[in-house]
């Protein structure tokens, strides 16, 4: 085992409602989508038409400015619905599941015989290659980079977040194989990030294959950016590209079978669930296909939110929305639209706050129900010295912060812009006591950056 | 009940209301009296329960202690200078209360008479700065400052110090010693000398012949009559415990200590800057005790940190987050010179018996660009990096 590097900048947030280690089959769901926001500047132009019918693995869009990144069906089926927002927008394709599933076949090439070239090939026809996302700026790879080398983080640290040893119990082979062929796609090296209380078996077969970084610490060990940061760091003129953990299952699966078989497992969290449990569901399936019957009654007058992802950095979709592209948690917490007489002022025991002026830091084992109350009003920046607890890298957030308020490129570069994406700050817009949109204002940033520089 | 009220006059404040133009100001005790029911709408789903009112607060709870002492000790220094020992510790907290009361009411009700009035003109939230702020002027003025005189300094502070930077966490000195060097550039006889210190000291109320020098005046006394000793009519006693004459405030190291405790233990105070403040304040003693030209500079450096304002300057001033350094390292270097500028200008320059207002200030201007280098060195060691991997 390679050294463990300490991090001990961070925050743990324990909730209420981690998930059980049982896996449910889910039902087939009424329907699923592929909703182009879920990829990060990506123009959608249509394949299909309503009533078309289409294979999993049929592409559905492709992105305007990257004809050849397709975005393809997780089922077979029939396309419902193409739903427009404002300005005929595309919102989401939804497409009404077949009952027996049947698969566009793609030619796999032997595995002696992959190469970078066919492998690139094989992942963007798939719809794949959406799930390489390139450092800097978080976006979806340019097929014709070559990156410095690749990341994936073997674990997710964020409150509630799916567990990987136990997804990879049912998928390790895939995963292994799909990790091996990615090195195809970098002269430098495949890195995999993993916890020191990572115990998967499949991590310690793939010790000599890949370069294996171990991590200690609290949140956001787990996230890819920070490990990048202690392993290699992003100059400015460099790209490394990073994969997740379920799309590497996915092509491994797409290299054994040539199937495109988006099934994945995801975990089922949060204080409003009954049982929080993991679900093995196909990509972009109905929340209610799980979340029917799984959550406890809500009180009158209150309601819940419903998120797609980790609740530091997931997106809030409808009770009959959408599990989104890249989420491996869908966690369902309360909703704080009420108001509470002098709590600025009160103890608040049930509440969990990184301040000492809280109680919670006396009982770190304890866990909490938080709800989405915003717990203050948007002020200037006063307080100083918080977000940098909280984030593991030499970088000083605010500064970063306020560069890009400032729409300054020159210090937005020389302060680690590039290093950096929406959520290995999510922590810092947690604990702001002013309530600044931090990830907001980091994606503005790296917008401009792209605007001004490509 | 009260909730219910509140939403019904609610409409009339919002725009269209007939009250629309009190917004501000009725969104400010709204969300007093309740958090609002506001939820996240980007970004992370739920939030740490820490806001600016919970911060200010912890604060205002801390100033208690060195507020509540310095009423008793008001009372105390009226009573003593005018001959008469016999009075119990109620009768002068009861005097100190009525002679500080007046004071506290007119620092809020100008500043955050401004604050809300700015608020509303820019439609902002107001802003919770101004809670501590409000409590810390009368607490570094002398107890005899004339009420129109605190209402103009603390006009002055809040609307050239702060708003015209654009409110609180925009400004560049701390809002309350600007206040206070306002008014000791004002309005100077009424905030040095010896004998504004002591209620009705001015009015000719005490005892002829009694002394209301500060301890900071006497030994700036023995050095311009070239004494061979430092005249001091205090022991380190009574500065620690705080029975001297003195800003309202200031005076009592055990009750400013208790806040310290208090913010140091939340956190709310960065325990870099108070640290480095003593330190510097220490070191720089330690300094003159080597070079000892004079009575003063051989006076032990520990006291310095004891008299005056240095322990409520470094407690509660320095660690302003908004004038203060922001970075890790810098906040180290702010609170160093802070420290040895207040007792440079203590001992050096005789014009200022207490250096430690002029100190904050001229810190509070140099804190970005301390920030300022130690971001670049940041900024060296990513460019360092980059030119070895192009290498």
């Amino acid at each position: 085992m390679s050294k463990v590097i300490h991090l001990k900048k961070g925050l743990d947030i324990n909730l209420q409602g981690v998930s059980e280690k049982v896996l449910i089959a889910a039902p087939l769901a009424q329907e699923y989508a592929l909703t182009p926001d879920d990829y990060i500047g990506v123009v959608p132009k249509l394949l299909v038409k309503v009533d078309d019918t289409v294979k999993a693995g049929t592409p559905l869009f492709f992105d305007k400015k990257h004809p050849e990144i397709l975005f393809t069906s997780p089922v077979s089926g029939t396309v419902t619905a193409i739903n427009r927002g404002e300005k005929r927008k595309i919102l989401n394709i939804i497409i009404r599941p077949s009952e027996e599933r049947e698969y566009e076949e793609f030619n796999v090439p032997k595995t002696e015989e992959l190469t970078a070239e066919s492998l690139k090939e094989l992942m963007l026809k798939s719809g794949l290659w959406p799930f390489v996302i390139q450092r800097p700026y978080g976006i979806i790879a340019d097929p014709a980079d070559t990156p410095r080398d690749i990341f994936v983080s073997g674990f997710d640290s964020a409150p509630l977040a799916a567990d990987f040893d136990f997804i990879l119990q049912t998928s390790g082979e895939d995963f292994a194989a799909g990790i091996e062929a990615v090195k195809k796609l970098t002269p430098g090296n495949v890195h995999l990030g993993l916890s020191d209380e990572s115990h998967s078996k499949i991590f310690a077969k793939l010790e000599d294959k890949v370069q294996i970084d171990t991590f200690s610490g609290p949140h956001p060990a787990g996230n890819v950016g920070v490990q990048i940061h202690h392993v290699a760091p992003v100059n400015k003129g460099e790209t490394v590209w990073t994969m997740d953990v379920h799309s590497l299952i996915f092509l491994g699966r797409l290299l054994k079978t040539g199937k495109l078989d988006m099934s994945k497992v995801v975990a089922l969290a949060g204080a409003c669930v009954e049982k929080p449990r993991y679900y093995r569901i196909i990509s972009g399936a109905r929340v209610d296909s799980i979340t029917a019957g799984a959550l406890k009654p809500v009180k009158e007058g209150r309601s819940m939110r419903v998120i797609s992802g980790n609740v530091l950095t997931g997106k809030k979709i409808a009770e009959d929305g959408f599990v989104s592209f890249y989420a491996n948690t869908v966690t369902v917490i309360p909703e704080g639209d009420y108001y509470e007489m002098l709590g600025w002022i009160a103890p608040r025991l049930n509440k969990f706050s990184m301040s000492h002026s809280y109680f919670s830091w006396l009982t770190p084992k304890k866990s909490y129900n938080l709800d989405t109350n915003l717990n203050g009003g948007q002020r200037a920046l006063v307080v100083s010295g918080q977000y940098e607890k909280v984030l593991p890298m030499d970088i000083y957030p605010v500064y970063l912060i306020k560069a890009i308020l400032a729409g300054d490129i020159d210090k937005m570069e020389n302060l680690g812009i590039y290093e950096v994406i929406e959520e290995d700050l999510a922590l810092c817009e947690f604990v702001c006591t002013s309530k600044t949109d931090v990830q907001q204002i980091v994606r503005q940033g790296i917008d401009l950056l792209i605007k001004e520089l490509n | 009940m009260l909730r219910k009220y509140i939403d019904k006059i609610k409409p009339q404040f919002e725009e269209g209301g007939r009250f629309s133009k009190l917004h501000s100001t009725f969104d400010a005790f709204e969300t007093f009296l309740y958090v609002p029911n506001t939820v996240t709408k980007s970004g992370s789903h739920i939030r740490d329960v820490i806001e600016l009112k919970r911060t200010m607060s912890v604060v205002v709870i801390a100033l208690l202690p060195a507020l509540l002492f310095g009423m008793y000790n008001v009372g105390l220094q009226h009573f003593r200078a005018m001959g008469m020992t016999d009075l119990t510790v109620m009768e002068c907290f009861g005097f100190g209360f009525w002679k500080v009361l007046p004071l506290i009411i007119v620092s809020y009700v100008v500043g955050l008479g401004i604050e809300f009035a700015f608020a509303q003109v820019r439609g902002h939230e107001v802003n919770e700065g101004f809670l501590v702020s409000g409590m810390l002027i009368p607490m570094i003025m002398p107890v005899d400052a004339p009420l129109w005189m605190v209402a103009v300094s603390t006009a002055f502070a809040v609307i050239i110090g702060k708003e015209v930077f654009g409110g609180t966490g925009m400004n560049v000195f701390n809002p309350a010693l600007l206040a206070r060097a306002f008014m000791f550039f004002a309005y100077t006889p009424y905030i040095s000398g010896e004998k504004i210190w002591i209620a009705g000291m001015n009015a000719g109320q005490t005892v002829d012949g009694y002394s209301g020098a500060t301890p900071l005046t006497e030994i700036a006394n023995s050095i311009a009559e070239k004494a061979p000793a430092l005249n001091i009519s205090s022991s380190v006693c009574d500065w620690i415990v705080g029975t001297i004459p003195g800003s309202i405030g200031e005076t009592s190291f055990i009750a400013i200590m208790i806040g310290a405790a208090i913010l140091l233990f939340t956190g709310i105070a960065s325990w870099r800057i108070m640290l480095s403040v003593f330190a510097g304040g220490y070191l720089m003693g330690l300094l003159f005790n080597a070079i000892g030209l004079n009575a003063y500079m051989d006076m032990p450096a520990y006291y310095h940190l004891l008299l005056g304002g240095f322990a409520f300057g470094a407690v509660f001033m320095a660690t302003d987050p908004v004038t203060g350094s922001q970075t890790g390292t810098g906040k180290f270097i702010y609170g160093l010179l802070i420290g040895a500028f207040a007792v440079l200008i203590r001992v050096v320059n005789p014009g200022y018996p207490e250096g430690m207002m002029l100190s904050i200030l001229f810190m509070n201007a140099m804190a970005p660009i301390i920030d300022h280098y130690v971001v670049e060195a940041n900024i060296r060691r990513r460019n360092r990096r980059l030119k070895k991997a192009t290498k």
